[in-house]
């Protein structure tokens, strides 16, 4: 379909879609104000660890920085330094794992995946040992720069076998997943949140191994998203029903094993397609997941996937490299106007205004403030 | 499993003299370490091509740790290895490790973690002169779906690890050391490793966290052969000063010729009868109240790990080897007049093993 500048309300109606109304009621049907919760992982870990004896949890230098330095504090003979050594830090709680503790490593993504990618490979998932490997600033959300974003960890670990792969989307996931990652027989790496983190669903619904979050139906877009992407599209979906485009919304926590059949259903319900945001590279990620699955089902839906695009990025806020990357709403939009083939007419102004009642003004200043004081 | 006598260690063989002659017990690691170089050399011979050198260089090392040093139980897996049976995986509960050949997991028992797997056969041929392993076992070896693999991997045979990227074994035994340390266990975890893996950087890391972590129930004996793939290893990387570096470190170290088993027994033996009723560890339970001390001065000897280089010949028993120099690493015949030569040397082996 060719895209158009003006579209009509004819038009619309013509393609069944609901009528027009304000995207913020149709953000307000959805959902409440979004609540921020601070260093939900900090608090959490401590409780969990309460319950769980046998934890221990291992760090390279980035203790506090992972929010494990409660933990430390509350149980110093369950903690254990290792420097910035990685390679080594791996190979111990493998050691560990063996003898039937159950580690949990606390440092930033990249130096979990790239790093020590051999050690972790041989000395944990081929042993299928029950390794935690809590991973930090995953993709853009550090302005630490290219060093700190972990853009390909997904990737990586999509191929290593034995391997599974959570992330956490908001405070309700962050305080649930560690809960989700005990259950498994074998390593598990979580993509995890740090400092403030809003709370976009219930605390009483906690994430589900393999089940996506069926957030919203609809029959003209299927929206996949994961991580911080989710209250992108979250914005994004608002702003289309605002349009009367009718779309599908699912959040996805479980990357590896990725078989969840509601995101297959739902895309093959999508008269115009899919389009998978994630804060990753496209390839290896949730997008080439999804990919993957429609071709061997013979699903013939398009697919758009939003994420970085085989590029590096660099150090910079994470509302600009979003923004800059293509990860946020309006890149969303871009993309849902390229299915359908017109112009929706949702600016910038439209989607702040949604993105603002999200969170309030205050909370906002919060989180600037956060970014610029992060330890790296 | 905790009531059964142990089938070797210290107690059985110290009392014994250094005797250079073969040695009417069959357990001697003499009689032994020339059993590894035989059957290595026949099992070269056979599929034209082995570690050979691996075997010369440390033999007496292997037999020394089994016969002498390590508090080793009976092997409790089965004399004809098994099969291989898949990858370890959540749906797999058939896989195993060949860590029961090293006798059974008990608290006060010793664990031997054995890094550089490119011995494997060298490992085999010590595990069936010990009676651990059938005769016959070496016949599975490189053979599709056996676990007596070329280059070994925890399912294989002596082995507990999967160590074939060199180098990683030491943190995993670090990991397993401090884990029988938090549990309070007596018993030792001991670390074979190659002189090459001093190259790594990660062994350097293990060191200096089995030095701050105080891990004092792990002991490392290093077959240092000077031997790599690419040649000598003062061409391709040099490591040495090895034991400075190492003391520098915090590691106990002892330097000591590699085919003398008196000398490589001697500071294990020396750190069992230091320490006290044979516990080299600190029990210290995971449920501790009281916070570990961070900085305390100076680490108890005891709570160094301990570290033995032995020196070694990696043409010895097999003087024939030296025509190969510089490149030992991997044995294949060249030519149909070498391989006689090797092929001779086996059938006359009683002469040369009795130098």
């Amino acid at each position: 379909m060719k895209a158009r500048s003006q579209p009509t309300e004819e038009r619309q109606v013509e393609s069944g879609r609901a009528p027009r109304q304000s995207m913020l009621q149709a953000f307000r049907q959805d959902h409440h104000m979004i609540e921020l919760v601070t260093r939900p992982h900090r608090s959490n870990l401590i409780r969990f660890a309460a319950e769980h004896p046998d934890l221990l949890v291992l760090g390279a230098d980035l203790t506090a920085s992972c929010e494990a330095d409660g933990f430390r504090d509350q149980y110093p003979e369950r903690f254990f330094s290792f420097g910035m050594a990685e390679q080594n830090m791996l190979g111990f709680a493998a050691g560990l794992a063996r003898e039937g503790f159950f580690p949990y490593i606390h440092t930033f993504s990249v130096f979990i995946t790239r790093r020590p990618f051999d050690q972790l490979a041989m000395s944990i998932a081929y042993p299928n040992l029950p390794v935690r490997m809590i991973g930090f600033l995953p993709g853009i959300t550090t302005p630490g720069g290219v060093t700190h974003q972990a853009i390909d960890d997904i990737a990586l670990l999509r191929a290593v076998p034995n391997m599974t792969i959570l992330e956490a989307g908001d405070a309700t996931e962050v305080e649930s997943v560690l809960a989700v990652a005990q259950t498994i027989d074998g390593p598990v790496y979580v993509r995890q949140l740090r400092g403030e983190v809003p709370r976009l669903f219930p605390a009483d619904q906690p994430l589900r191994l393999g089940q996506a979050r069926h957030l919203g139906q609809g029959t003209d877009l299927a929206i996949i998203s994961a991580g911080i992407c989710t209250e992108e599209a979250i914005n994004a979906v608002a702003a289309l029903r605002s349009r009367g485009v009718s779309v599908s919304h699912l959040h996805v926590s479980t990357l590896k094993p990725f078989d969840d059949p509601q995101l297959l259903e739902q895309i093959a319900k999508a008269r115009h397609g899919a389009i998978s945001i994630e804060n990753h590279s496209i390839i290896g990620g949730l997008g080439s997941a999804i990919a993957e699955q429609l071709a061997e089902q013979g699903i013939g839906k398009r697919l758009i996937r939003l994420g970085l695009r085989d590029t590096y990025a660099h150090g910079a806020s994470k509302p600009y490299l979003m923004r800059e990357y293509g990860l946020d709403a309006a890149a969303l939009i871009r993309a849902a106007e390229t299915l359908i083939g017109e112009s929706l007419q949702i600016d910038d102004i439209a989607l702040a205004k949604i993105a603002a009642n999200i969170r309030t003004e205050a909370q906002g200043e919060t989180l600037a403030k956060a970014d610029k004081t992060e330890d790296l | 499993m905790n009531a059964q006598p142990l089938q070797t260690g210290q107690q059985a063989t110290s009392a014994q003299p250094p005797s250079p002659s073969p040695s009417p017990s069959p357990l001697t690691v003499e009689a032994v370490a020339a059993g590894i170089r035989r059957r290595v050399l026949e099992h070269t011979l056979r599929n034209n091509g082995g570690y050979l050198s691996q075997a010369c260089s440390s033999a007496e090392i292997l037999a020394t740790l089994y016969l002498r040093v390590m508090r080793l139980g009976p092997s409790i897996a089965p004399l004809i290895p098994r099969a291989f049976a898949g990858v370890p995986s959540r749906d797999n509960p058939n896989a195993f490790t060949g860590a029961g050949y090293n006798g059974p997991r008990a608290s006060e028992l010793d664990r031997f973690i054995f890094s550089p797997v490119h011995y494997a056969l060298v490992l085999y041929a010590l595990l069936i002169e010990l009676g651990r392993l059938g005769p016959d076992a070496l016949e599975a070896f490189n053979t599709d779906g056996s676990t007596v693999e070329l280059i070994g991997a925890e399912h294989s045979p002596g082995h507990e690890l999967t160590a074939g990227s060199l180098g990683q074994a030491l943190s995993q035994a670090g990991g397993i050391a401090l884990a029988r340390r938090l549990r309070g266990e007596t018993g030792r975890v001991w670390v074979f490793m190659s002189d090459g893996e001093f190259q790594e950087g990660q062994t350097w890391e293990a060191f200096a966290a089995l030095a701050h972590h105080r891990i004092g129930n792990l002991g490392v004996y290093i077959d240092a052969n000077a031997q790599q793939c690419d040649g000598p290893m003062t061409d391709v990387m040099t490591i040495e000063p090895l034991a400075d570096r190492l003391r520098a470190f915090g590691a106990e170290v002892h330097e000591v010729d590699g085919h003398d088993s008196e000398a490589l027994a001697a500071p294990a033996l020396a750190r069992l009868s230091g320490s006290g009723a044979g516990t080299g560890a600190t029990p210290r339970a995971v449920t501790a109240t009281a916070p570990t001390p961070q900085h305390q001065a100076e680490p108890a000897p005891t709570d160094r790990p301990l570290v033995v280089i032995a020196r070694t010949d990696p043409c010895r028993g097999i003087e024939l080897l030296r025509e190969r120099a510089p490149k030992l690493h991997y044995l294949r015949f060249k030519t149909p007049a070498e391989q006689d030569a090797y092929e001779d040397l086996l059938e006359h082996w009683q002469d040369s093993s009795s130098q």
